[in-house]
């Protein structure tokens, strides 16, 4: 038995033959054709085009209602096989120079190849893949291999391994017969794994040399909870997994089923539960899983991996998307929470010892304000399309907050004089995520609307815990009992300043941690969104006053290792059935 | 029939696949044959692989021409799918 590490990228578990995608490429078998056959291959490349055409117009009409909306993929997969560039060149290659389809096709694909190489747009330059997926359709056909689209041969469900899939491969592939997911690269954010969430099959992706430890037609198991691939599972391993999966399987049909009511307590104790998002494709899953509403829309990804910073433009046609899609519920857009260096050449910061205490977030907005006004601009913009709240990252003192209130103005103020509509009222809030900040709560809470605890990074400041760092990652722990404190000091100064207290660190999404922020009166917890019908349902079996007396018992205790043994004792006592279900808990925190 | 437009691609990430795409498609639905012009070079509008290699990013400013017997409604009618952001709300 082997087991191989990877990346959970949509749960549940999934038991069946290996069904290995080869990525390799089709042997090109290269002939000259005498004059008076040219005609004949001409006509053979036509219908071999032809017949890879109906196939993705076959695809189209089957694909199912989940994943409709990316039917466009395959739509510009047929535009580029008739494309001059490809069809007309063949063609003339054939024609004009005596060489077989599979030849001319090939030289063809090179120069689109060559013209490709020197776009400087990554993005653009990608879609080569998609080039190659449908040349690729036509040699397999040309080489009369055509068992059609790989899949549709297969009988029983199989587990998709391979390199890479992209967002093409995984859309010809037939659910039916799919049961899993594994693939050598990917993350979790990559098209494939949201197609794969949205589909409900499980996935495990960055499996490293995954190919190379299994063949086609072996059973293994993917665990798209634990993030892991179990290659010769013995028999009791084997019975195991079966039994998780049944128990997942009948936990998830309940939990989805009444992921719409509300996160309410037994004694009538209302919390909102919420998602944490980052891609506008995650929306279709914040709404199936229950969130009501988005606690926090992280922003980096705009401008990560980009030659020049987003334009205004760009960010508010996104933001707009967002608090569109999203009406009525609020999305709580984060604003920029990222060091310099991650940043575009063009805002050079000096390489710094220690990032983390460095020039971000915050911080590095007041000092580049071109670049924090943009992001105003649009995130107001938007906000006259739908329910959006702002969050500021990494606020330590007074000072701060009021300074960006300044731009804030500012920039409303140019918006109004401009005549461009936006919500005057838009509610405010800052991260509480620095110890100072903890301490002066109560200044803090007179200057906004909300707050949102981020208890990642205050749990690294608090503890001085590099996360990262193996030699003290033991450490870092969030139910020290100084932790448990700030949050109780967070909530009560929001509270007696009449605004509401919400988290959205990875604590608020694990079960374990839930009856302990109930009852220390936190107002949203905001998580992934996987997490969120489980922590729905589990809040629906809580009592309120019963986690507030379970609270204040932990406050007393003094170590961590004292109040994570009541925690779990308390959570055995009043949630058998989910602690029953606790290795699939997991999930909420490993993704 | 000669028609031509000035135009601005508005999308975020540029005429990129999928405007691309819509782009050809709609521009082969006419007889005409149609250019887009950017610093005096050119491309087929009807070849999508001619217009996702143009690789125009958003803000560009383009050219739509168009010759035959219907250039005057695919200019109008490709112009406003580029204003109208090819459909999409990205």
């Amino acid at each position: 038995m082997e087991i191989l590490k990877g990346i959970g990228a949509s749960p549940g578990i999934s038991i069946g033959p290996v069904f290995l995608l080869a990525s390799g490429k089709v042997k090109t078998i290269k002939t000259r054709i005498p004059a008076s056959r040219i005609e004949e291959e001409m006509a053979r490349f036509r219908s071999a085009v032809e017949t890879v055409e109906g196939e993705l117009n076959r695809l189209i009409c089957d694909l199912p209602e989940e994943i409709k909306e990316h039917s466009n993929i395959l739509q510009s997969h047929i535009l580029m096989l008739r494309d001059r560039m490809v069809y007309d060149k063949t063609l003339a290659l054939i024609k004009e120079q005596g060489i077989n389809a599979e030849w001319a096709i090939k030289k063809a694909l090179q120069n689109v190849k060559a013209i490709f190489a020197k776009i400087p747009d990554a993005y653009i330059r990608e879609r080569l893949e998609d080039i190659e997926f449908v040349v690729k359709r036509v040699e397999t056909v040309l080489s009369g291999n055509n068992v059609s689209l790989d899949l549709f041969a297969v009988e029983e469900p199989v587990i998709v391994v391979a390199r890479d899939l992209s967002p093409a491969d995984t859309l010809q592939i037939s659910r039916e017969n799919v049961a899993g997911f594994v693939t050598e690269f990917g993350s979790r954010t990559s098209h494939t794994a949201i197609l794969a969430r949205s589909l409900g099959i499980p996935a495990v992706v960055g499996v490293e040399d995954v190919t190379l430890h299994c063949y086609s037609g072996e059973l293994i198991v993917a665990d798209g909870l634990k993030g892991q691939v179990v290659i010769e599972p013995t028999a009791q391993m084997l019975q195991q997994y079966q039994d998780k999966r049944q128990r997942y399987v009948r936990y998830r049909l309940e939990v989805v089923q009444n992921s719409n009511l509300p996160a309410e307590t037994m004694d009538g104790y209302r919390i909102k539960v919420e998602a944490n998002m980052e891609l506008v494709d995650e929306i279709p899953i914040i709404i199936q899983h229950g969130a009501e509403g988005v606690g926090l829309l992280r922003t980096e990804f705009l401008y990560l991996d980009r030659k020049e910073l987003p334009s205004e433009e760009q960010l508010f046609y996104v933001y707009r998307e967002v608090a569109e899609r999203l009406s009525p519920y609020h999305v709580t857009i984060r604003t920029l929470d990222i060091g310099g260096d991650k940043l575009v050449s063009s805002i050079s910061t000096d390489n710094e010892i220690n990032p983390a205490l460095g020039l971000r977030a915050i911080r590095l907005c007041l000092r580049e304000r071109g670049l924090f006004r943009a992001q105003l601009r649009a995130i107001l913009r938007a906000s006259a399309y739908g329910n959006i709240r702002l969050l500021f990252p990494m606020i330590s003192g007074k000072s701060e907050i009021v300074e960006v209130k300044k731009v804030l103005t500012q920039v409303m103020k140019e918006l109004a004089d401009a005549g461009i509509p936006h919500n005057k009222d838009i509610k405010i809030g800052i991260m509480i995520e620095v110890p100072s900040a903890v301490l002066i709560a109560d200044v803090l809470a007179r200057e906004v609307d909300f707050f949102s605890i981020g208890t990642n990074d205050l749990i690294q400041y608090s503890l001085a815990i590099d996360r990262i760092n193996e030699a003290v990652s033991h450490l870092y722990e969030p139910l020290h009992p100084s932790i448990l404190r700030m949050l109780k000091v967070i909530v009560d100064a929001g509270h007696s300043a009449g605004i509401e207290v919400g988290m959205c660190g990875e604590m608020a999404g694990e079960p374990l941690y839930v009856p302990i922020l109930l009852g220390i009166g936190l107002d949203e917890l905001s998580m992934n969104a996987m997490a969120v019908p489980k922590n729905k349902r589990l809040i629906r079996q809580s009592n309120q006053e019963v986690c507030a007396a379970f609270a204040t018992q932990l406050l007393g205790l003094e170590s961590a290792k004292a109040i994570k043994k009541r925690a779990v004792e308390f959570f055995r006592e009043n949630y058998p059935q989910d602690m029953e279900t606790s290795d699939f808990l997991e999930f909420g925190i490993t993704i | 029939m000669k028609c031509e437009k000035q135009v601005v691609i508005l999308n975020r990430l540029g005429l990129h696949a999928r405007p691309a795409s819509r782009f050809a498609q709609l521009a082969s639905s006419f007889d005409s044959e149609i250019w887009l012009v950017r610093d005096g070079q050119c491309v087929d509008g009807k070849s999508i692989l001619e217009v996702l290699t143009f690789a125009c990013p958003s803000g560009t400013s383009l050219l739509i021409q168009a010759e035959g017997p219907d250039a005057k409604e695919a200019v109008e009618a490709l112009a406003d799918l580029v204003a109208t952001r090819f459909g999409e709300i990205d």
